[in-house]
C-alpha cells in the first residue's frame, strides 16, 4: 500500500512546480496547506482557551469569596454582576460554557486538531493531507461553531447553563433555567457544526495515514504520535455522531414538541403534554460520546508525550508495541465504559457491575503506558527542554488523577462521591491538565517547525513550567478534599449550609493556586506571541529528533519537501543505538539514526 | 467618532511599528543558533527542580491532610456505608501507595538522568518480561478490587421488601423536597404529576386505595436501625437525592420511580456526642464567630451557632437555586419517630381541609 501511496505523492510533486501563485486570502485565510491550517486550528483553540480559562477564575473568585463585592463581575457579566455580585444563573452559564469550551475548543480541536493537521503528513511523509479541501472545511466549520459558542454568550436571557453534559429536561426546558432558551438553541447548533467539523477532520485522519504513508513507513513504523492521532480519528468517528443524534433529538424535544427524553412534568403550574421519554436516554447517548471524548482529548497528548520523552531522553520509547496495543486496547474499552457516569442515574444496577468491570479493565493499559513512561526515563540522557518538562509533567498528572479514577470507576464508592468536587478534581487531572500539558510540550517542540524554524524562549518556558505544575496541583489536590467532605458541585456557594462552612478556606486556597497557574499562562502567551516574530531560529533539527518532519523544508512550501519524498528504512525510535561491536553509535558521533537512515552494515532492524 | 478615529490611528501605528520592526529583522540576516535548546546548566536545574517538585507533591499532601483532614465525612451512618467506607480505605490506601511509588520513580529518574554532555543514554527498547509483569499486577490488583467492589454493590443495591422495610418516597421539585411516607398499609399510593391539583401537590391518585393514609411532610423523620426503602420521584427536571452521611445517593428521574435502601444505624442525638462531630461543629462555630463580628461591624445580623443534623441535598444541575435545595434528617428511637408519625396529618386529612 505505501508503495502506491508513494506512487500518488510522487504525481503530486510533479504538478506542484507550476503552482497558482498565492494570495493573502488563499494563503492566510482558506488555505488548504496543513501546515496553515494547524496553526489557524491552535491559534483558535488558544483564544478559546483564554474564554475558558477566565471564566474558571471569575466562578472560581465566587466560590471563594462568596460574600464579597467585585467590581469586575459587573464589568464583565453586566447585568448579572450587577452590584459586583454573581448571579446565580450566570455562575451555572460560566461552568457550563467553561466546561464546553475546555473539552470541545480547546482540548480536541485546538490540540487534535491542531497536531493531527501538523503532524500526520510531515511525519509520514506526505505532501499535504488526503483531501485539502476538507481539511480547509472542517477548519472552517469550527471556527463557525466556535464564533456561535461565543455569541451565545451574549443572549438576552443568558447562555446555556445546564452544565456542559445539557442533560433534559433542564436542557430542554426554558421554563426550567432561563439558559435554556435561545442560549441553548445556539449551544446545540454550535455543537452540531462542531462535530461535523471534527468527523470531516477526523475522515481526512484516517484515510491519509492509512493511504499516504511514504515508501517503507510501515505501520509499524510509524511514530507513535501518528498511531495515537489516528486512533483518536477512529474513536471520534465511531462515537460523535451519537452525540450529534442526541443533540438532534434534543432539538425536536424543545422545538417541534416530540418526547425523547421528556415524560411526565409538571413545570410553572402546568403539566406538559410529553410522555413516554426517558432523560436516562440522553444519558446513555450523552456519555457514548462523551466517555470517549476523554481519550480523544488524551490520546494525542499521550501521544505527543511519547514522542518527546523518546527524543528528550535519547532513548527509544520503551515497548513500543505495548504502548500501540495499550493505545488500541483504549480505544476499543473506552466505548464501553460509558455507563460508569450514570451509576446511580437509576439505571439497572447489574449494567452498573458491567460497566465496573469494564471500567476497572482500562486502568491496566493505562498502567502499561505509565510504567512504559518511567522505563523510557531510566538510564536516559534527558534533555530538559521545555516540552520535555511538560512530558513529564504530563505523566504526573495522569498517574494522580488516574489512580482516583479506580475510586470512581467502582460503582459501590460512586455512590457517595458522586458529582461531588472529587470527581471535578479526577477529571481536571487526568484529562484536562494532562492534555494541556501535551498541548504545551506540543507547541514547545513542534513550534520551529510551525513557524519556519524559531523557536520559543525556553527560559520563559521553564517558568511557564513550573509555576503551571505548582498551580494545577494547588488547585487539584485540596479540591478531592472537598469532595470527601461531601460538598456537591455545581453549587453557586456552599454558605446556605453551616456544615460546609469549615470548606471556606480550602477554596480560598484553591482560587488563589488557580490565579497563580492562569498568570503563568499569560507568560506561555507573550511568549507563543513574540515568539512567532521575534524568535531565534534554531537548526534545521534543533531536537535532534528522528522523525520524518524535520527534514522537511524550514520554509513552508506547498508539498512540504522541495525535492522528493524522503523514504523510510527504520522505526523512528533509534536513539543512542551503538554498532555492532558497540564502540560507537550507528552513525558514528551522532546519537540518533533519522527514519530516513538506511541500516548501516551490520545493523539488525530493531525487531520492536 | 473622534475615539474610534484615535483607536484606529493607534492601532495603524503599532502595525507600522511591527512592520518595521520585520524589516530591520530581515535586514539583519539570519542568525542560526542553538540557544533555545536546553544545555547541561539547564538540565541540570531543571533535574533538581524535578526532585522539589516530587517533594513539594508530597509535603503538598501531607499538609492537606493535616489541615484539612477533619472536613472529611465523618464515619458512615448507615449499615452499607460501613463496607462501602472499608473499601473506600483499602483502595484510597492501594493508590496512595502507587502513587507515591510511581511518582518518585517518574521524578527521580527525571533528576537522576538529567542530561550531561558525553552521557551515553542506554539502548533499551523493550522487555517483554517486565511488560508482563507490570501488566499481570495491575490485573490481579484490579480483579481483587472489581470483585470486592461488586459484592459491596450488588449487596446494596439489591433492594427488596423482604425484610419489611419502611417505605418513604422521595419527591424532588424545582427547588425543594419532600417526603412522603406509605402509612400505616406501607404502600404508597400511586401518583403521577398529572394528578397534581389544589392541595394534592404531589399528584397522589386519591382513587388509590393505598393513598389515604399517606403523609407527607418535608422533614424527613427515620427510626434508626430500621430497613428504609426510598422511593425517588421527580416534578420537573433531573435531581438527585444525596444523603452523604449514610453513604446514599440516587438520582430523581421524571417519568420514572427509582430507589436506593439503607438502614441508618446512628441517631441525630448520638451524632452529636460523637468526638468527631463535637469537633467539627466547634471548628465550625468558631469560623461562624468570626464571621459574626464582620457582620456586626456591618450592621448585619450576627450568624447564628450551628449544631449539627443530618442532610439531604440535591446533588444533580437542576436550575438557578440548585445550591440551596435541602431538607433536614432526623434520625430517632422507634418510639420518637412512631410519636413523630403519629401528630402528622394524612393525605385524605390534608385535603379534606
Amino acid at each position: 500500500m505505501s508503495a502506491h501511496a508513494h506512487d500518488l505523492a510522487v504525481d503530486h510533486h510533479d504538478d506542484h512546480g507550476h503552482h497558482h501563485k498565492e494570495t493573502f486570502i488563499t494563503k492566510y485565510i482558506f488555505s488548504q496547506d496543513h501546515k496553515m491550517i494547524s496553526k489557524q486550528y491552535l491559534i483558535t483553540g488558544l483564544f478559546m482557551g483564554i474564554i475558558g480559562i477566565a471564566m474558571s477564575l471569575l466562578f472560581r473568585m465566587q466560590l471563594a469569596w462568596p460574600d464579597k463585592e467585585f467590581t469586575i463581575y459587573e464589568v464583565l457579566l453586566g447585568k448579572w454582576g450587577e452590584g459586583g455580585v454573581m448571579d446565580p444563573s450566570v455562575y451555572l452559564a460560566l461552568v457550563t460554557i467553561h466546561g464546553t469550551i475546555m473539552v470541545f475548543f480547546v482540548l480536541t480541536a485546538g490540540l487534535s486538531g491542531t497536531f493531527s493537521n501538523l503532524l500526520i503528513p510531515l511525519q509520514i511523509g506526505a505532501r499535504d493531507m488526503a483531501s485539502g479541501f476538507l481539511n480547509m472545511i472542517s477548519y472552517w466549520l469550527f471556527f463557525l461553531s466556535s464564533v456561535i459558542m461565543v455569541i451565545s454568550l451574549f443572549v438576552e436571557a443568558g447562555p446555556a447553563s445546564a452544565g456542559w453534559t445539557i442533560y433534559p429536561p433542564l436542557s430542554a426546558l426554558p421554563q426550567a433555567i432561563p439558559g435554556s432558551g435561545a442560549g441553548m438553541t445556539l449551544w446545540l447548533v454550535s455543537m452540531a457544526i462542531f462535530i461535523a467539523s471534527s468527523l470531516l477532520g477526523s475522515l481526512n485522519y484516517i484515510v491519509t495515514v492509512l493511504n499516504l504513508r511514504t515508501k517503507g513507513m510501515s505501520m509499524t513504523r510509524l511514530p507513535l504520535t501518528i498511531w495515537a492521532f489516528f486512533i483518536t480519528a477512529i474513536i471520534g468517528v465511531v462515537s460523535f455522531p451519537v452525540l450529534l443524534s442526541a443533540a438532534l433529538l434534543l432539538i425536536m424535544d424543545r422545538s417541534f414538541g416530540t418526547s425523547f427524553f421528556l415524560s411526565d412534568i409538571y413545570i410553572a403550574g402546568e403539566v406538559l403534554h410529553n410522555q413516554g421519554g426517558s432523560p436516562v436516554l440522553f444519558e446513555h447517548l450523552f456519555w457514548f460520546l462523551g466517555h470517549p471524548e476523554v481519550y480523544i482529548v488524551l490520546l494525542p497528548a499521550l501521544g505527543i508525550t511519547s514522542e518527546i520523552i523518546a527524543t528528550n531522553s535519547r532513548k527509544p520509547i520503551f515497548g513500543y508495541r505495548a504502548m500501540v496495543a495499550s493505545i488500541l486496547a483504549i480505544a476499543f474499552l473506552s466505548t464501553i465504559v460509558w455507563g460508569h457516569h450514570m451509576f446511580i442515574s437509576g439505571m439497572n444496577p447489574f449494567l452498573g457491575s458491567v460497566f465496573t468491570f469494564t471500567t476497572l479493565l482500562i486502568a491496566i493499559p493505562s498502567a502499561v503506558k505509565a510504567f512504559n513512561y518511567i522505563t523510557t526515563l531510566w538510564k536516559g540522557n534527558l534533555q530538559m527542554n521545555p516540552a520535555m518538562l511538560f512530558s513529564i509533567g504530563l505523566v504526573s498528572t495522569f498517574i494522580t488523577g488516574g489512580l482516583t479514577g479506580i475510586l470512581l470507576g467502582d460503582s459501590a464508592l460512586d455512590i457517595n462521591v458522586h458529582d461531588t468536587y472529587f470527581v471535578v478534581a479526577h477529571f481536571h487531572l487526568v484529562m484536562g491538565i494532562s492534555a494541556l500539558y501535551g498541548l504545551f510540550a506540543g507547541v514547545y517542540h513542534w513550534f520551529p517547525k510551525m513557524f519556519e524554524g524559531r523557536m520559543m524562549n525556553k527560559n520563559l518556558g521553564y517558568i511557564h513550567f513550573w509555576i503551571t505544575a505548582i498551580g494545577a496541583y494547588g488547585v487539584f489536590f485540596p479540591m478531592h478534599f472537598i469532595g470527601m467532605a461531601g460538598l456537591p458541585r455545581r453549587y453557586y456557594t456552599n454558605t446556605e449550609f453551616p456544615y460546609f462552612d469549615d470548606l471556606t478556606d480550602v477554596n480560598v486556597v484553591i482560587t488563589i493556586f488557580a490565579f497563580v497557574a492562569a498568570a503563568a499562562q499569560v507568560i506561555f502567551l507573550y511568549n507563543f506571541i513574540s515568539s512567532m516574530f521575534f524568535g531565534k531560529k534554531g537548526p534545521k533539527n534543533p531536537w535532534n529528533s528522528n522523525t520524518l518532519e524535520w527534514t522537511a523544508e524550514v520554509k513552508h512550501i506547498h508539498g512540504n519537501w522541495d525535492g522528493p519524498i524522503p523514504h523510510v528504512y527504520r522505526w523512528a525510535y533509534d536513539y543512542s543505538k551503538l554498532n555492532k561491536d558497540e564502540t560507537d553509535y550507528v552513525i558514528p558521533g551522532q546519537d540518533f539514526a533519522p527514519q530516513t537512515e538506511p541500516l548501516q552494515d551490520g545493523e539488525e532492524e530493531m525487531n520492536h | 467618532m473622534t475615539a474610534f478615529l484615535v483607536v484606529l490611528v493607534i492601532i495603524l501605528f503599532g502595525v507600522a511599528v511591527w512592520q518595521m520592526g520585520k524589516i530591520f529583522q530581515l535586514s539583519k540576516g539570519q542568525q542560526k543558533d542553538d540557544s533555545e535548546v536546553a544545555n547541561d546548566k539547564d538540565n541540570n536545574v531543571n533535574g533538581w527542580l524535578m526532585l522539589g517538585f516530587v517533594i513539594f507533591i508530597y509535603v503538598l499532601s501531607i499538609v492537606c491532610f493535616w489541615k484539612w483532614g477533619d472536613v472529611m465525612l465523618p464515619e458512615a451512618s448507615s449499615e452499607h456505608g460501613v463496607d462501602i467506607d472499608q473499601l473506600w480505605l483499602i483502595s484510597m490506601i492501594l493508590i496512595f501507595v502507587v502513587g507515591i511509588v510511581t511518582q518518585w520513580l517518574l521524578h527521580y529518574f527525571a533528576f537522576k538522568y538529567r542530561g550531561r554532555k558525553g552521557q551515553r543514554a542506554v539502548f533499551f527498547a523493550d522487555n517483554d518480561k517486565l511488560e508482563f509483569i507490570w501488566t499481570i499486577i495491575p490485573v490481579i490488583v484490579l480483579a481483587g478490587l472489581i470483585i470486592y467492589g461488586l459484592f459491596t454493590w450488588t449487596e446494596i443495591m439489591d433492594i427488596n421488601e423482604d425484610d419489611d422495610p419502611l417505605v418513604v418516597e422521595l419527591y424532588a421539585y424545582q427547588f425543594d423536597w419532600r417526603a412522603r411516607y406509605a402509612g400505616k398499609d406501607n404502600t404508597l399510593g400511586e401518583a403521577n404529576v398529572r394528578l397534581i391539583e389544589g392541595a394534592n401537590q404531589l399528584g397522589v391518585d386519591i382513587s388509590d386505595p393505598n393513598s389515604p393514609d399517606d403523609i407527607i411532610v418535608n422533614e424527613l423523620h427515620l427510626p434508626v436501625g430500621r430497613k428504609v426503602l426510598f422511593k425517588m420521584r421527580s416534578q420537573d427536571v433531573l435531581h438527585s437525592a444525596y444523603m452523604p452521611h449514610f453513604r446514599a445517593q440516587m438520582n430523581c428521574v421524571p417519568g420514572m420511580i427509582t430507589q436506593f435502601a439503607f438502614t441508618p444505624t446512628k441517631t441525630t442525638v448520638e451524632m452529636r456526642e460523637s468526638d468527631e462531630i463535637i469537633q467539627k461543629v466547634a471548628h465550625i462555630n468558631e469560623i461562624r464567630k468570626e464571621n459574626s463580628i464582620a457582620l456586626l461591624a456591618k450592621g448585619e445580623e450576627a450568624l447564628e451557632p450551628y449544631t449539627f443534623d443530618y442532610m439531604l441535598l440535591c446533588n444533580k444541575i437542576c436550575g438557578n437555586t440548585h445550591y440551596n435545595m435541602q431538607m433536614k434528617i432526623i434520625v430517632e428511637s422507634e418510639e420518637e419517630y412512631e410519636a413523630w408519625i403519629a401528630e402528622q396529618a394524612t393525605l385524605a386529612e390534608t385535603l379534606k381541609q
